[in-house]
């Protein structure tokens, strides 16, 4: 309904500009352009997942466990390519590989739990376990580092002069993920298979197969993630990253997209992560011990989940 | 047999919002006889059987349990006055043994306050004993037959005291040498005592075991006869026998040459036997019989929601290999299913993502949604089809059953099928939106599509239908024009009274 409607799409809003007005109200140095500039950055990877979670979870059939994994084997893999591999053709060679193996994990994801009516939360917490010991055998304990400036002018660098790229990177993903999701018959297929796969299945489509595309996408918004992660650090390691799947439930959680399927948009997600970093930074400028940060991802993730319910009611 | 009543209802009363299910309903059960409940598909069975076992209330009138003025409040009460209900999906625990299961949550103690396994299994064995069951007490559930779990339920009322026992179709899943079986069982119950109401469709198999009928139609107690002293058509009769009010929507019968639907010697394993039906195109075509007649399972079956076994279905002419939904929405078949909430609709997603949902292809270019279309589609059938609603952003969530079931018409009419197949299209949806969905199914007819409707209501399928198929126990039991189609007709096929 309207109202429903309402609160879906612009309670959230409502909720960051709260957030926005009290935190610069308690410290003046939120509002410095230097400060929002390094709240986005800290958003932008973390959003990029998101999208790749937000799709997953359209589905209904609950969250990715294994992106903050993907991240770390897709950017250890791509590090070792890149660091005999020194060319603007071979970064982009280094990309594809990234990406191949985020879908090819997301491809299993996918056919576990579609096909064999596996609950998501325990595959892909199971497939995550496989992927680190891949990425510890892999790197052997070994950091790399020292990539082609490209790398690095993804991750670190700066676009037209002042913007980092990696913000303009995550908002044309959110762009294109939000346009896929809306007109295109895959990303509507989403949504209906998330809403109710029984009447999906009854119309004729492939419930199964949105299933493992859902998972799939996840898979490669990891693995992107992973090569702007490469840059902003300039360096490999098995263990980086492997957590931020936490992050990300928090982050579409607060975002609207719904636990139960078939509701929620990609700019949810981006007001999730928003929320989520303002937060953290807000707490770090007032100085607040950072042992407090975990109580307050947890307030506020079982907040959204009842706004959630309370709207579904 | 003596004449003592051991329980008695008397001008039962009870509504659910907006339907009164039982009106001034009386019955009496005498001590050790075989009382036969007989009624249609929402004649009110269920509902006084629920009021015996505790689980519903009565709005008025009274029960009498040996004489004595009872209230039934719950399954406790109903268990403490001796009444047990066997229902056809049985209550038992399947990884839990014979013996947990018949002494479930009533398991005998040791004084130490631990349960006596020895006890409980020794009891449970002369129980069994007594029914002539060959059941270890040791067996998990899931290990055994359906007529055995039936013997275990059967045990457990008598491990519960119970005098009166109820049991619900106890025959609809059993196979002949294992009915015998079951009436041996009734029998040595009968003689010990115990007193039992027999609810059952199967006419062939009352005379064999019951002692009187009682027959309800619309919640209204009809007659109560011995059971030797009226005639299986009579009985049909009383069953059906209401006056036909409801005028007929399909006054020309449309149907041409070509049949557009085909199904062939259909067989899935203990549902469906041998089925083969046509359905013309303009034609349209009703499946009548009881719950659990196989008609559901049947459309399942040629839309290709279940497998089959063997068989063949052909639409428009066309084999299908191995039918999928998706295949079969290419070809041309919809199928509008029965649990509209559940399959039929996405109630969470706005009107047109609904309508267009069965036919995206026809809204997409190049992968692309046309959205502008999407909506006008929409808009359409909110129209064409009278849907009460705000817009097409609604979600149907916030609808009527009647406004939600146009919106499940609206998608598949934007599929432009040439085979339409409605399961219960007027289930729960109030009169005037029923007359609406009649019009709108005739006019399909009208304009070629081939209907084939699922329908428990009799004046239903009198309404609508050009032809009627009659399913019982997974076949097709009768075929009836619609020139010689009556409800005593439909119901003897539907319940074995004619073959």
């Amino acid at each position: 309904m309207k109202g429903k409607d309402f609160l879906m799409k612009y309670s959230r809003i409502v909720i960051l500009v709260l957030i926005m007005a009290g935190v610069s109200i308690a410290s003046p140095d939120f509002l410095k352009p230097s400060n929002l500039l390094n709240v986005a950055r800290q958003s932008s990877m973390l959003l990029i997942m998101s999208l790749g979670m937000t799709c997953a979870m359209l589905l209904g059939r609950g969250v990715d466990m294994s992106i903050g994994a993907t991240l770390s084997l897709t950017s250890c893999v791509a590090a070792g390519f890149l660091r005999s591999n020194d060319t603007v053709g071979s970064v982009l060679i280094g990309i594809v590989i990234a990406l191949v193996i985020g879908m090819f994990i997301g491809l299993i994801n996918g056919v576990l739990i579609s096909y064999l009516h596996l609950p998501a939360i325990l595959v892909t917490y199971g497939v995550r376990e496989i992927i680190r010991s891949v990425a510890f055998f892999y790197m052997d304990g070994d950091i790399i580092s020292g990539f082609h400036k490209f790398v690095m002018f993804m991750g670190s660098g700066f676009a037209f002069g002042a913007i980092p790229t990696q913000i303009i990177i995550a908002l044309v993903l959110t762009a294109a993920t939000a346009w896929m999701l809306k007109h295109t018959r895959m990303g509507r297929e989403l949504y209906v298979v998330g809403a109710n796969p029984s009447a999906a299945k009854f119309s004729g489509l492939k419930a199964e197969k949105s299933v493992i595309l859902g998972f799939v996408l996840s898979g490669a918004l990891a693995a992107l993630a992973g090569i702007v992660y490469l840059g902003r650090l300039g360096a490999a390691e098995a263990e980086i990253g492997n957590q931020f799947h936490f992050q990300c439930v928090s982050a579409v959680a607060i975002g609207g997209i719904s636990f139960a399927g078939g509701a929620g948009s990609a700019w949810g997600a981006v007001i999730g992560a928003l929320i989520l970093n303002i937060l953290i930074n807000g707490m770090n400028l007032l100085n607040i011990s950072s042992y407090w940060q975990g109580t307050v991802n947890g307030v506020i993730i079982i907040v959204a989940v009842l706004l959630d319910y309370v709207v579904r009611k | 047999m003596g004449r003592e009543v051991v329980l008695r209802a008397e001008k039962i009363n009870k509504s659910f919002p907006g339907v009164k299910v039982l009106s001034d309903v009386s019955f009496d059960l005498e001590k050790g006889e075989v009382h036969i409940l007989l009624g249609e598909n929402g004649a009110g069975k269920s509902t006084l059987m629920k009021i015996f076992s505790g689980l519903y209330s009565v709005d008025s009138g009274n029960i009498y349990v040996n004489g004595e003025k009872v209230t039934i409040r719950n399954t406790k009460d109903s268990q403490n006055l001796g009444i047990s209900i066997i229902y056809q999906e049985f209550d038992l625990v399947p990884y839990l043994t014979v013996a947990q299961n018949i002494f479930l949550g009533r398991e005998p103690l040791k004084k130490n306050g631990s349960i006596d396994q020895a006890e409980m299994r020794k009891k449970s064995r002369e129980y069994l004993e007594f029914l002539r069951a060959n059941v270890d007490v040791d067996a998990k559930i899931f290990t055994l037959g359906v007529a055995q779990q039936q013997l275990v339920e059967v045990a457990k009322a008598l491990s519960q005291d119970a005098k009166i026992l109820i049991m619900d179709e106890p025959t609809a899943t059993l196979s002949d040498s294992e009915i015998e079986r079951l009436f041996e069982t009734i029998r040595r119950l009968q003689q010990s005592g115990v007193s039992i109401i027999y609810i059952s469709h199967r006419l062939q198999e009352l005379k064999q075991i019951g002692t009187r009928v009682t027959v309800l139609r619309d919640g209204m107690t009809i007659c109560t006869e011995d059971i030797q002293e009226i005639s299986m058509d009579e009985l049909v009769h009383r069953m059906v026998g209401r006056e036909v009010s409801q005028e007929r929507v399909r006054l020309e019968n449309t149907a041409r040459k070509e049949v557009a639907l085909k199904v062939s010697h259909l067989n899935r394993k203990n549902v469906l036997k041998d089925v083969s039906i046509e359905v013309h195109k303009g034609e349209i075509v009703a499946l009548a019989g009881l719950v659990g007649a196989g008609r559901t399972e049947l459309v399942h079956a040629v839309f290709g929601i279940d497998k089959i076994d063997s068989g063949e279905i052909e639409i428009s002419g066309k084999k299908m290999e191995k039918p999928t939904p998706g295949k079969c929405v290419k070809s041309g078949l919809g199928l509008l299913p029965e649990s509209r909430k559940e399959n039929g609709l996405s109630l969470t997603l706005p009107i047109f993502q609904n309508t267009s949902q069965a036919a995206m292809e026809r809204i997409t270019k190049r992968g692309i949604l046309n959205l502008k279309k999407e909506r006008q589609v929409a808009e359409k059938y909110i129209k064409q089809l009278n849907i009460v609603c705000t817009g097409p952003e609604l979600e149907p969530l916030y609808m009527s059953g009647g406004n939600q079931q146009k919106v499940v018409i609206g998608k598949w009419l934007f599929t432009e099928s040439d085979v339409l197949i409605f399961d219960e299209p007027t289930r729960g949806i109030d009169v005037g939106a029923r007359e609406e969905i009649y019009h709108i199914i005739d006019n399909l007819a009208k304009e070629g599509a081939a209907i084939l409707v699922i329908s428990s209501d009799l004046p239903e399928v009198l309404t609508i239908s050009d032809r009627i198929y009659v399913m019982r126990e997974g076949r097709i039991a009768g075929e009836i024009n619609y020139e010689d189609a009556s409800q005593e007709l439909i119901m003897s096929y539907a319940s074995g009274g004619r073959e």
